[in-house]
């Protein structure tokens, strides 16, 4: 109170120096938010004129105009009857959810003992954990495909892709580990004195307390399924009824050769998918991107 | 010790190893599986001959002499990897790390802005690709017409082998959003107090970005450099499709697509062993080729994992 009425000038009349430190902070907003705005028009641009260019007509998507003319809503409907669409869209659900949960159930355990056990070999095997994640996967295609063509006959299918999710991801273990390593070992001590046997404490006590890391863990791998290309294009190419939208969309392109707003209308319908996966889930992703880069 | 106790504790250490092994057996089957054998395998076929038919013939060091002497791809890869870590690296982390500070100053909109910027990285390689070479097309794009429009030239990007690899760049800055949020967390660890205190001392914001600001986030921009570099290494849908794309030779599973258009400029390692294996039918070399990626990758992998001042630390445990 006594601080209010010792200084009553400042109320009214600013200093000179507050007037240019406030004149400056102005300036700085307006700096900063003219970038940010530049930044978001080079972000955003690329995808507002995809969407433009898939609502024009046929002669018009071939001129340089950057508006619709009319708008041709018909063309999603053209791309939905396009041979094979929706064969790409079931295909790419079933990699890409079955492959999912198979990776959080297989990943899960092994994550939890990489972060929570004691035992011999265990930087070792976190080690060669980190040295998979990081292996291009051309680098074992040529035994890896004579595995699943000659020995199983399985080429033409997307079971070479699916079923090695059963056996952990490298990613997913590593990143699973980096989180459980942040939950504090007394609730499983805690757990362990009530009697729980190991397998008890993982799926009480760990694995609610891990939701956020398991979360992103799906995320990422159902995003990973869903973009993969060089995997579809390895086992599944001889056999367009096992393409997936990722593979599918690229040979759209052949088949309509310059019709560019029949192809950004595909491109559209398969991004829109991830985006509006993402809005759901965005704190469990950014989250996940975070866990991969910082900290032991 | 009796030999009572003794023995429970034997019987206690076994079942504990057996749970070990229980927890860890879907990984342990996986790493045998699908990374100890084909790797095996791997060094095997690149000594030996072989299309996919009948059996292996041994051929020695004949495979390594080809890729590295005969095979008119392989080096035009390498200098291609070679550009990509130089450049495209170096672009993405100065670029991420400058859209990581601004939306750290961001004060109205935060939220919004962070959005939209993380976005385009979410699209899907092959979608954005397909998107990047629409954009950039050299007559009717979008890209060049604005240039046109304001008078400056209108360069041929993705048919261009002198601006493919630019315009490859561009694409992998407009998906930069990873290193944004990396780098992000990285900006907010650094404590409050440093700034103020450099702030006191009457420093410019260079002064302060140079000494506080980038000391404490060095670990984090060499993390992104390394896991750059380690990308580049995998670095194969986006190149090929783009040359597939730009080149109009598109057929999926019909027509023979040479990689690298335009003249070799998009060419990249992982695309040889493709090239190699799946359309020159030639296991041999394309295992040669997988070699060459395998010890690239790794070497960049221990940089990532030197226990002292390594960038992911293993040793920390419970």
């Amino acid at each position: 109170m006594t601080q209010v009425l010792d200084k009553p000038v400042q109320l009214g009349t600013p200093t000179v120096a507050e007037r240019t430190a406030r004149r400056r902070a102005l300036l700085e907003w307006i700096a900063i938010h003219s970038l940010g705005v530049a930044a978001a028009l080079f972000f955003t641009l690329p995808f507002v004129f995809v969407v433009l260019t898939s609502l024009m007509s046929d002669q018009q998507a071939l001129t340089r105009d950057l508006v619709p003319d009319t708008w041709e809503w018909g063309n999603y409907t053209k791309v939905f009857d396009t041979p094979g669409f929706l064969t790409w869209w079931k295909n790419t659900l079933i990699y890409a959810g079955l492959g999912t949960v198979l990776t959080v159930v297989s990943s899960v355990p092994v994550a939890y003992a990489l972060a929570k056990f004691r035992f011999r070999g265990r930087n070792l095997s976190l080690m060669l954990v980190i040295s998979m994640m990081m292996l291009p996967p051309q680098v074992i295609i040529i035994p890896m495909y004579l595995f699943w063509a000659k020995q199983l006959d399985l080429s033409g299918t997307l079971w070479p892709l699916i079923i090695p999710m059963a056996f952990g991801d490298a990613f997913s273990i590593f990143l699973l580990r980096q989180f459980l390593m942040t939950i504090p070992n007394e609730y499983l001590d805690a757990a362990r004195v009530d009697g729980c046997g190991e397998l008890r404490t993982l799926l009480r006590v760990v694995l609610p307390m891990a939701k956020p890391g398991i979360a992103a863990v799906a995320l990422f791998q159902f995003f990973y399924a869903w973009n993969d290309y060089f995997g579809p294009q390895i086992y599944a190419s001889e056999n367009p009824g096992a393409w997936t939208l990722s593979y599918g969309l690229e040979s759209f392109k052949g088949a309509h050769h310059t019709d560019w707003n029949l192809t950004m209308a595909a491109t559209v319908l398969v991004m829109a998918p991830v985006i509006l996966v993402f809005f759901f889930a965005q704190k469990a992703f950014v989250e996940g991107v975070t866990l991969t880069g910082v900290k032991g | 010790m009796s030999t009572r106790a003794l023995h429970t504790l034997r019987a206690k250490r076994r079942r504990s190893a057996l749970r070990t092994v229980a927890f860890l057996s879907p990984w342990l089957i996986g790493f045998g599986v699908f990374f100890a054998y084909p790797l095996v395998s791997t060094v095997y076929f690149s000594l030996m001959k072989y299309d996919g038919f009948g059996t292996p013939v041994f051929r020695g060091l004949g495979n390594w002499a080809y890729v590295f002497e005969d095979y008119p791809l392989f080096w035009p890869a390498l200098r291609n990897t070679l550009w990509l870590v130089l450049v495209m690296v170096t672009c993405r982390v100065v670029f991420g790390l400058g859209v990581g500070l601004l939306i750290t100053k961001i004060r109205t909109g935060a939220g919004v802005f962070r959005t939209l910027f993380y976005l385009p990285y979410l699209a899907p390689p092959v979608a954005a690709t397909l998107a990047f070479v629409f954009l950039l097309n050299p007559g009717t794009g979008p890209v060049n017409s604005v240039l046109d429009g304001m008078g400056l030239p209108t360069p041929g990007w993705f048919t261009d082998p002198a601006w493919s690899k630019p315009a490859l760049t561009a694409l992998a800055l407009w998906g930069v959003g990873d290193l944004m949020v990396i780098f992000m967390a990285a900006l907010l660890d650094v404590p409050k107090e440093q700034y103020e205190a450099a702030e006191l001392d009457g420093t410019s914001a260079w002064q302060r970005f140079r000494f506080v600001t980038l000391p404490n986030i060095s670990p984090i921009v060499m993390f992104a450099v390394v896991t750059g570099v380690i990308q580049t290494m995998q670095y194969y849908t986006q190149p090929l499709v783009a040359g597939k794309v730009a080149s109009g030779i598109i057929g999926g599973s019909g027509q023979q697509f040479e990689p690298g258009y335009p003249d070799k400029s998009t060419l990249t390692l992982p695309q040889l062993v493709y090239n190699l294996g799946f359309q020159r039918f030639d296991y041999g070399s394309a295992c040669v080729v997988a070699l060459v990626l395998f010890a690239l990758a790794m070497a960049f992998t221990t940089l990532l994992m030197r226990r002292r001042g390594g960038l992911i630390q293993a040793g920390d445990g419970p």
